[in-house]
This record gives structure tokens, C-alpha cells and sequence, in this order.
């Protein structure tokens, strides 16, 4: 199988992240907000996690990070470069082999210069030399060094969030949110930089509700539906229904302005009221009693999907399973 | 047993200490003015727990009648300034820029003068006693809680729920009940009960410098002043333990009016 | 008629307008669209139609008369966060008894089920608050809406049953609609003019 014989840089199987919180008066209550999740990252990729808002995915970037509150308990793997991210290697990279960039610009501190910031205070030349490459790579002129935030234009300020990331020269930089409010045609020319960071042998794993902007910059989209992922699918096989593995990815695709509006009944549900078995099962139209229960990763098409109503693809239909598993812990 | 139940227990306990002092005290008013020379200058014993004084008046009912009277005294001053603080609060956030500087203008003035200074002048001004005491308090404790009542009342006003309300036609008056008062009062009752203990201390202190309640008053001022002058001949009894007390009290109002809070915040559901 | 007349409005005295001598019309059977680019306060100026800020200059009518300064506004304006526009302190049933006599079958339409109307804001998803907003905003006196980003932070499902029904309701009852989206084929989908504010 082709498809998977990719370096992984970043690979999270059955993530869960649950909560701690009080119910009414003093019951203590556990949310689940994320549950077994799975994404994998692979070099030269833009991975793009979309969920609606609220939906818990920017969780995703603070299990990865290391940065969850800490009320909040995390379950499964994340494997960074093959290796398993503890807690404690969790500190050691963040910030220099895995880079967050936050959604929105008022991250930039408004009474610092520009160039401190970047470099987080650093005056060694080296540090120089490297955040004027940065600045050259990324069109900013070398002026912007010594200029506030509030100096700089929207799309500046992103550039220079992004050059922050880059100092510590990261493997994987994730976006959360990274053009919110932003149409289409300019989130698409905010996120040329983030191609150019994935096409030198890196990875980008976005996070993002903006199904249209993620179609239109990444090379996988994952798809994520209360609290989990139900399916890992190529752009290109959002071109045709029939390439789409999960019933709700299909949905999802019908609905899209482009494919005529369509939409199906309900909505998703509160992580508290989960369904039993498959988390789309009550709106789904395939749905039957198996739905109800267990319902493992397959690999159908070079991607995955959560869903035993699924058609294997015939090449694979003997081991998809296990390369599910097998290639979590490789 | 989880945080917030540890938070209630610890609440409960404390009301029920400081509601316990303050009956005790009142109902050992009469005993705490009785004098008996067979029995004066024990020291803390089996029957006289707190021991007894020069007078051979017994220091435990003494002590607990200082107190409650503190507490009632605080109560009551706490709680004229928390109402002038309400009023003052939703005045200079509602009726507009010119009342707004006028009011922030007297916070200001009033947290800029020490506290103690400005307490003496206005109890002495009013003759000291009861009267003096409890308006000095009561005039002077009121500039925090207004600042607290103020920011919440703008930030409330301009948030987007209730302009919402506002143009589905509600009257000023139902936003007011509805949605501003329920934000309001837990807000508002955990700082009526984190003034208690500034108020019950001042009252001690301006009591103890002598600008408060009348001597023969078993007021715990009184009583820790007195005892100034027998600490040197080794009666620790008549400072000490009083004095714990009073510091207790004190503590555990803040405890109680601390952990209400955290009991009544909403983003406390993720302790 | 919703007439926007000249509209002017700046946040500090000095500076800039945000919102320079805008005008548009709404008809009650219109769905329109309004284009701009990010920043150019196009939230700002909805608040003006919306009756949420008095412009500097200018006027907004109803009907020739402008809007009441208390009672329901006939022009209702539903947000992109509804989270930050319902009190968290009510339950949902409060929530909906605060709009003007909402229909059960707005409820019905907009997929509300009857056991959320018994909870509270933080214990709904984004979506399903949304749709409490929107049957909240449809009330009996609402003559026009206002639509700023309220689908951008939902899924495409959800975006799409939202928008099936307000258009269904707006036809139905001759409500006029102003939209305000980024996203260019929402737009096209849903609106039967586009106004482009920056000519």
C-alpha cells in the first residue's frame, strides 16, 4: 500500500481528552470532549482537522502541546518523528521542533517590537541571521524588525506570527484557526506560507471549521464529528460523492453550497449525550443494530474511516484492520 | 469529597463558629459585667477557661460579648456600606459620564485617606459611642465594593445578551430584574461578607485607641486595651486569648466569604 | 421598505469613520447580500441598521419612520457568537420567552427539541444555540433580520438546515433579510441581490 508507506511526523491514535467539571450543585461530572481520535501527519502534508466550533478540536493542539488545564485528563498516544511524546518531551519540543500558530493576531505582545518577539529576546547573531532569512523567505521587509504590532498590517502580522513559529525550526507547525473571518480568497493567499513551510519536507496540521478553505490548501482532510474522527480522506476524493467513505462526510458534501445545499435532519450531539456505538448512528440512514456497538478504524482507500457500513476497498480487504493498528505503533 | 464540597463544608462550618460566638456573646452579656474579688487574677483553669481579671470578671464571657457585639457592630456598618456601595455603583454606571467621574471621583478620594484616619475623625466628629463607631465604619468601608458593583454594572450594560433584550422591547426595568440582579447578588453578598472583617477589626481598633464605645462597654477593644496595663505583671491570659479570638473571627469571615465565592462563581466548575 | 440613509459612524470623535456614508434599501420579499472586505465594519454598520447604535449622521426607516427608541424592534438582528447572546443564567425556555410569541412551528422548523429547552447555554453545542437565537429573533413583530456570520462557526449540516429554513420563514412571512458572509457561495446560494458596500 502506497499510500501509507509515507514518514510520519506526527501520528495520535486514540486520543481521548475528557474533563473534570461540576455538574449542578456539587456533582462532579466527566465530559468527554475528544474520543479516540486519530490523525497522522506525514512529511510535505497540510492535514486539516475540520469540526464545527465549540466542537473541542482546538483541544487537539493543546493535548499535542501539552497545554491542556488541568482539570482535563488525556488518554492514548502521540507519536512525534516515531517517538512517543510523555509529557515531559512534550516540554522539551514545543516551540522549537512542533510550533503552534495561534488563530488570532493580538497574540503578537503590543509593546514589544516586532523583531524581540520573534526572536523572544535573543540578540546572539546567529538568531539574527536566521530571523532575516525568515523575514526575507516570508516578504517582510527587514524594517518590520523594529516596527510595534499595531504598525503592521493584518497580513503582516500573520507573516510574523508565523516567521515566531519558524525560529525555532519546527518540524510540524500547528494552526489553529489560523484566518478566521477571512474570505476565501484572501485566507487562501495567507495560507501560500504554510505550503511553501510543508513543501520543504514538513508537516502543517491545521485546525480549522472552514471545510471550503481546507479543501482548497490541504492535501488531507479529517473529519471530525463530536468529539471524534470519523474519517481521513484525500481532497481529491471530496471531488465524488463515491470516493467518500462516512456517511456524515458524504452529508457533509451534500451540503456544501457548491453540491446544491442538501442537508439531513438533527444535529451533533452534546458530548454529554453521546449515542451508544457510532456517534452519527441516530441521523445516519444506513444505521442498524451493529451500529450500536463497537465501531474500530478501518482503511478503506488510502484513507480511514470510522464506520462498518463502509465498502472495503478489494485490494485491502483482508488486512485493513490491522494496518490500522500496525501502523499506529510503527 | 471533591473541591466544592470540601469549599461548602468548610463555608458551613465557618457561619456556624461565627453565628455560635455571636449568641453566646449576647446571652453573656449580663455575666460579663459581674464582678467577684474571691475569684480575681486565675489564671486559665477548668472552670475559668479564658481565666479572670483584676475585677475577678470572668474573661471567656467577657471575650465572647466583645466579640458578638464586634460582629453586630461590623454586620451593621458592613452592610450600610455595602448599600451605599450598590447605590453609588449603579449610579455611576447607569446615569451616564458626569455622575460616572463625580462618583469615581469620591472612590478615589475616599481610598486615598487612610482608613484608621479617617474613621477616628468621623466617630470623634459624631461624639464615639455606638453611633460614631457604626457610621465612622460604615462611611468609610463602602469605596471597593462601589468600584466592583460599578464595573460589573458596564460591563453587564454593553454585553451582548442584554442589548439583545433591549431591542426584543424588554423595559429597562424587567432587564434590571431579570438579567442584571440575578448576575448582581452573589457578587454583591460575597463582598457584603468580605467587609464583615475589615469592619469588626476597625471597630476593635478605634474602640482599642479609645475613639469608640464607652469604657465600662465589655467591647473587645476595651477589653485588649485594659489589659495593656496587667501584660507586664504576667497576666498574658487577659491579652492573649481575646486576642486569638478576635483574630479567629476575623479569619473566618474571610474564609467564609472566600469560599462562598468560589462556590457561587461559575468558572469555579472546573476546579 | 428597510431604507439605510447616508449612515456615518466613528468610535471616537476625531478619527475616521468606520462606516462612511452608506445607504441600501430592503424590500420585505429581499434577501440581500452584503459584500465587503474583512474590516471594513460591516458588523459596525449592521449595528446601526439593527437600531444597537445611534449613527452619527443619517437614518435608518422602516416604512418611512425611523426606529423606536423602546418596544420590539421590528428589525432584529441575530449574532455570530450565541453563546454571548443569550444569558447563561436561563434556561433555554426562558430564553425563547424572551422573543415576541415564537411560534411552535418556528421551533419545529428550526429542529429544537423539546428536551434543550430544559437545559442551560453551556449545555449545548454552538448549533443548537444558534437555532434558539434565530427562533428567538423571529418573533411576531420581526419585519426584517439582520444575518451576520450566523453560520460561519457551524458545520456545513447544520449551516445548511439554518438556512433552508430562514428562507422558507423570510418568503413565507415577506421578512426581509440583510446577510453579511465570507463566504461568496452562501451568499449566492441564499441572497436574491448582493449590494457591494465598497462602491
Amino acid at each position: 500500500m502506497s499510500c501509507q508507506e509515507k514518514h510520519h511526523i506526527l501520528e495520535i491514535s486514540n486520543l481521548s481528552v475528557s474533563f473534570r467539571q461540576y455538574d449542578r450543585g456539587t456533582n462532579q461530572i466527566n465530559l468527554p470532549v475528544i474520543t479516540n481520535l486519530n490523525v497522522s501527519v506525514h512529511d510535505g502534508e497540510i492535514v486539516a482537522v475540520v469540526g464545527s466550533s465549540g466542537s473541542g478540536k482546538s483541544l487537539l493542539a493543546h493535548a499535542i502541546l501539552g497545554i491542556l488545564p488541568y482539570n482535563a485528563s488525556l488518554a492514548g498516544e502521540i507519536y512525534f518523528n516515531q517517538e512517543l511524546l510523555t509529557e515531559e518531551r512534550k516540554k522539551q519540543v514545543r516551540g522549537k521542533e512542533i510550533a503552534l500558530v495561534p488563530q488570532s493576531v493580538n497574540y503578537l505582545d503590543p509593546l514589544m517590537k516586532v523583531g524581540l518577539q520573534v526572536r523572544n529576546g535573543d540578540k546572539s547573531p546567529g538568531v539574527m541571521e536566521r530571523m532575516k532569512a525568515l523575514f526575507r523567505k516570508y516578504h517582510l521587509e527587514q524594517e518590520t524588525e523594529n516596527l510595534y504590532p499595531f504598525e503592521c498590517s493584518g497580513g503582516m502580522s500573520r507573516r510574523i506570527l508565523l516567521s515566531t513559529a519558524l525560529m525555532g525550526n519546527p518540524r510540524l507547525i500547528i494552526a489553529d484557526e489560523p484566518t478566521p473571518g477571512m474570505e476565501l480568497s484572501l485566507a487562501k493567499k495567507a495560507m501560500e506560507d504554510f505550503r511553501q513551510f510543508a513543501d520543504e519536507g514538513n508537516g502543517v496540521l491545521l485546525i480549522t471549521h472552514d471545510i471550503e478553505l481546507a479543501l482548497e490548501v490541504a492535501d488531507r482532510i479529517v473529519v471530525f464529528y463530536a468529539g471524534t474522527t470519523v474519517e481521513e480522506a484525500l481532497v481529491s476524493d471530496f471531488e465524488s460523492l463515491e470516493k467518500l467513505r462516512h456517511p456524515y462526510t458524504k452529508a457533509l458534501w451534500r451540503a456544501m453550497p457548491r453540491n446544491g445545499f442538501e442537508t439531513i435532519p438533527g444535529s451533533q450531539p452534546y458530548v454529554k449525550e453521546l449515542p451508544e456505538g457510532c456517534v452519527f448512528g441516530p441521523r445516519c440512514p444506513l444505521f442498524s443494530e451493529e451500529c450500536e456497538g463497537e465501531i474500530p478504524e478501518r482503511v478503506v482507500r488510502c484513507g480511514t474511516v470510522r464506520c462498518i457500513k463502509c465498502e472495503e476497498d478489494h485490494s485491502h480487504h483482508h488486512h485493513g484492520r490491522e494496518e490500522a493498528h500496525t501502523h499506529a505503533g510503527s | 469529597m471533591n473541591q466544592r464540597k470540601k469549599t461548602l463544608v468548610i463555608f458551613v462550618g465557618a457561619v456556624l463558629f461565627l453565628v455560635v460566638v455571636t449568641v453566646a456573646g449576647v446571652f453573656c452579656y449580663d455575666a460579663a459585667r459581674v464582678t467577684d474579688f474571691s475569684r480575681k487574677n486565675l489564671s486559665p483553669c477548668g472552670q475559668y477557661l479564658f481565666g479572670t481579671d483584676w475585677m475577678g470578671r470572668d474573661m471567656l464571657t467577657r471575650t465572647l460579648t466583645g466579640l458578638s457585639m464586634s460582629i453586630l457592630i461590623g454586620m451593621c456598618a458592613a452592610s450600610i456600606s455595602a448599600i451605599i456601595a450598590f447605590v453609588l455603583g449603579v449610579m455611576a454606571a447607569v446615569l451616564g459620564n458626569k455622575v460616572d467621574s463625580v462618583i469615581s471621583f469620591l472612590i478615589d478620594m475616599i481610598m486615598g485617606i487612610p482608613h484608621i484616619l479617617l474613621l477616628i475623625l468621623i466617630s470623634y466628629a459624631l461624639g464615639k459611642g455606638f453611633k460614631g463607631v457604626m457610621l465612622g465604619v460604615a462611611l468609610t468601608h463602602w469605596p471597593s465594593l462601589a468600584r466592583v458593583i460599578r464595573g460589573e454594572v458596564l460591563q453587564l450594560k454593553n454585553s451582548q445578551y442584554i442589548q439583545v433584550a433591549y431591542r426584543l422591547g424588554h423595559s429597562k426595568m424587567k432587564v434590571a430584574m431579570k438579567h442584571m440582579v440575578p448576575h448582581l447578588l452573589p457578587q454583591f453578598i460575597v463582598g457584603l461578607i468580605l467587609t464583615f472583617p475589615h469592619a469588626i477589626l476597625h471597630e476593635a481598633s478605634i474602640t482599642f485607641l479609645g475613639f469608640g464605645l464607652s469604657a465600662e462597654q465589655p467591647a473587645i477593644g476595651i477589653i485588649l486595651s485594659e489589659s495593656m496595663k496587667y501584660l507586664i505583671t504576667g497576666k498574658w491570659w487577659l491579652a492573649v486569648l481575646p486576642g486569638i479570638m478576635l483574630v479567629l473571627t476575623v479569619v473566618l469571615f474571610d474564609v467564609a466569604g472566600g469560599s462562598l465565592r468560589k462556590i457561587l462563581d461559575p468558572s469555579s466548575a472546573h476546579n | 421598505m428597510l431604507e439605510a440613509k447616508n449612515l456615518v459612524f466613528s468610535y471616537t470623535k476625531e478619527g475616521k469613520p468606520v462606516v462612511d456614508h452608506v445607504s441600501f434599501q430592503v424590500a420585505p420579499e429581499e434577501r440581500v447580500g452584503m459584500l465587503a472586505p474583512s474590516g471594513f465594519g460591516k458588523t459596525t454598520l449592521m449595528k446601526l441598521v439593527g437600531g444597537y447604535m445611534l449613527p452619527d449622521e443619517g437614518e435608518v426607516l422602516v416604512d418611512g419612520k425611523p426606529l423606536p427608541e423602546k418596544g420590539y424592534c421590528p428589525v432584529q438582528m441575530i449574532w455570530q457568537h450565541p453563546e454571548k447572546s443569550v444569558n447563561p443564567r436561563l434556561k433555554m425556555r426562558e430564553v425563547l420567552a424572551e422573543g415576541d410569541q415564537i411560534e411552535d412551528r418556528i421551533i419545529e422548523g428550526l429542529g429544537i427539541e423539546e428536551d434543550w429547552k430544559n437545559r442551560y447555554p453551556q449545555e449545548l453545542s454552538g448549533g443548537e444555540l444558534q437555532r434558539f437565537c434565530i427562533a428567538r429573533a423571529l418573533g411576531k413583530g420581526t419585519r426584517y433580520l439582520i444575518a451576520d456570520e450566523i453560520s460561519t462557526m457551524l458545520d456545513l449540516i447544520t449551516q445548511g438546515q439554518i438556512w433552508n429554513f430562514l428562507i422558507r420563514e423570510t418568503t413565507e412571512r415577506k421578512i426581509g433579510m440583510l446577510i453579511v458572509s465570507h463566504s461568496q457561495e452562501l451568499l449566492d446560494y441564499v441572497c436574491t441581490s448582493q449590494v457591494d458596500l465598497t462602491l
